[in-house]
């Protein structure tokens, strides 16, 4: 299930730890950077390489909200709409993304372009409202500003 | 004042360790590696810091603890899970000083006799995590970590840990499980971590600032220390301030510095000629103020006093155009979420004061709704299994204690519309 390569880098950094299981947090991250999403498969196969029952894995996958459950689009836009982001205009950007994309939280263009994830605080408060795109951070958002920066994200 | 948990900054190589050792970086640690380890925990002890994670708690008593108990290995954790919205204080030290941060958990590793610390690092940090791996392969590489620290025959490790999205994780024994591979769950206290944390043996956990300040101790010695800052509660403090102020950052100044001179002073007051609402002292978490307690010194001992607290020392600032129920709506929408779900008066308290604040703020609430938030939110108070559930209870008092009337004008708004 887990490319040969996957599992060798899992293992290396098993061995950076005390003990198997804490390496699961790490190990799901390249699980789901190389898949884009944890599938039930990719889940059981990593309880199996780490010698940790499945159903540990699959608890703890669920437990944290930066884990995928399904397939995601090709750019992941994760806005932030807490307190500070949201008193400088944060929903309005989550208004055009619907209006612009046709993308509502949690969910996925049809063309597979972009998935949005509404986020809680990503410490940008300073320069509300702010966004990260797959992991490239941007700040001062405005209407303006998040369509010519999606642009570049085909 | 002269910065230094924040100093060179501005330097865009700051992260870089030629630049840091250039402004005096890594002394502190050749310092302390001339100190027997009992001796720095005095020093640290003596200075008076207190932890800057949120609970203030005496970083030198703390280290002593775990350095009492006989087990071992012990392990010195560093908390950059940085959750608390509104806070990105620790974000600079990070991304702009991360060899500060370094050389604070080496000295404390040494002052503990730990082999290993782990950086448990929020997820939503990506690029922090790229910059702190590469200083501490820097470090590595000049002999500062690994298998023998400045020739000294001491070893020590350091690893990134990456949180994945949990706020509950910045809770220390939640951020153990978490490290162990597990569901970010806490665990009941006593045992404390200083006796079984990670892997159950003795673990000091330490926020980023907390650990930034140490280099510092040294440098300037526990005297001196001392007396920067509030008499209670000395040393520099980052204060991260957003919302309606005209220049929103992160500010090092004395622990102590009143919400007033920040705001006005530092920050440059409200902008677009506006006028204050109201201020959230120290990340979300934390009682709102009303304009008239903004006098208050922002330090662990005195906000309480003036019915708040320094939580993080995130200081949102609110103008008079805020509606503060909608404030107060999307601050119980984040504890609902981030409840953990292991015990009921949070789990199921917390959806309870979201939904009726949610009615309220979308004009079908009624005139006792207010009433029943307050006995809602007295049942969680003292019930939950950690603070995060007292926390989201304090927080809704907080805005009925000073601003009840505007849930009164949502709730009057709907019968007048009715009528
Ligand atoms: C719900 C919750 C969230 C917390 N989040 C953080 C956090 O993000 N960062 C942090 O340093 N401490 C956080 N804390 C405080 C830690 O439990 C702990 O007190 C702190 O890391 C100890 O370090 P210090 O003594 O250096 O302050 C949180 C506590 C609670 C209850
Ligand atoms: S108070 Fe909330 S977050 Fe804390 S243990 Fe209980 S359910 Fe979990």
């Amino acid at each position: 299930m887990l490319n040969e390569r996957v599992v060798i880098e899992i293992n290396r950094i098993k061995s950076k730890y005390h003990d198997a299981q804490s390496s699961l947090l790490p190990a799901l991250y390249v699980v789901q950077r190389e898949y884009g999403w944890l599938s039930p498969d990719a889940v059981a196969a990593v309880g199996d390489v780490l010698n940790v029952p499945r159903t540990t894995v699959k608890g703890v996958a669920t437990f944290y909200s930066m884990f995928r459950h399904k397939p995601m689009g090709r750019h992941l836009i994760q806005l932030c709409t807490n307190v500070a982001c949201m008193i400088m205009g944060a929903e309005r950007l989550v208004d055009i993304l619907k209006t612009r994309y046709g993308l509502e939280p949690n969910s996925t263009t049809d063309d597979g372009r972009f998935s949005l994830v509404v986020m809680e605080c990503i410490g940008a408060c300073a320069t509300a409202p702010a966004m990260l795109v797959d992991t490239d951070f941007y700040d001062n958002l405005t209407e303006e500003r998040i369509a010519d920066i999606l642009e570049n994200y085909k | 004042m002269e910065k230094f948990l924040l100093k060179n900054i501005e330097n865009p190589n700051s992260a870089d360790i030629a630049e840091y050792i250039k402004t005096g970086g890594y002394k502190a640690l050749s310092k302390a590696l001339e100190l027997k380890p009992s001796d720095i925990i005095d020093e640290v002890k003596r200075s008076g810091l207190r932890g800057r994670g949120g609970a203030g708690f005496p970083t030198g008593m703390k280290w002593a603890f775990a350095a009492a108990d006989s087990k071992k290995p012990k392990f010195i954790l560093c908390n950059a899970d940085e959750g608390e919205p509104g806070t990105f204080k620790d974000r600079p030290i990070l991304e702009k000083n991360p060899h500060l941060l370094i050389e604070g958990m080496i000295i404390s590793g040494y002052a503990l006799q730990a082999e290993y610390g782990y950086i448990y690092l929020r997820g939503e940090y990506p690029e922090a995590k790229d910059i702190l791996e590469d200083a501490i392969k820097q470090a590595h590489d000049k002999g500062y970590l690994g298998d023998d620290v400045l020739g000294k025959g001491i070893r020590f490790y350091l690893h990134v840990h990456q949180g994945a999205g949990a706020y509950i994780c910045g809770e220390e024994t939640a951020l153990i499980e978490s490290l162990e591979g597990r569901r970010g769950q806490p665990r009941i206290k006593p045992p404390f971590p200083v006796n079984e944390g990670f892997l159950s043996k003795p673990t000091v956990v330490n926020n980023v600032e907390t650990l930034a300040n140490i280099p510092y101790i040294m440098e300037i010695g526990a005297e001196a220390y001392s007396k920067l800052g509030s008499p209670d509660c000395p040393g520099p403090k980052l204060y991260s301030v957003s919302g309606h102020v005209k220049m929103p950052g992160v500010y090092e100044l004395p622990m102590g510095t009143t919400l007033r001179e920040i705001i006005y002073t530092h920050c440059g007051g409200i902008r677009d000629g506006k006028k204050l609402k109201a201020v959230i002292p120290g990340g979300i978490s934390t009682p709102i103020l009303p304009p008239e307690k903004i006098d208050c010194p922002m330090d662990f001992v005195s906000m309480p006093k003036h019915g708040s607290m320094l939580g993080s020392g995130a200081v949102i600032v609110f103008d008079e155009t805020v509606d503060l129920v909608k404030v107060c709506l999307r601050a119980m929408k984040f504890f609902e979420h981030e409840s953990c779900g292991k015990c009921t008066p949070c789990r199921e308290g917390v959806g309870w004061l979201r939904a009726i604040i949610e009615r309220i703020y979308n004009g079908s609430g009624t005139e006792k709704d207010i009433d029943l938030l307050l006995e809602v939110s007295k049942n969680i108070t003292g019930k939950t299994f950690c603070p995060l559930g007292d926390g989201a209870a304090g927080v809704v008092q907080g805005f009925i204690k000073d601003f009840r009337h505007e849930f009164e004008q949502h709730i009057s708004k709907q019968v007048k519309a009715a009528a």
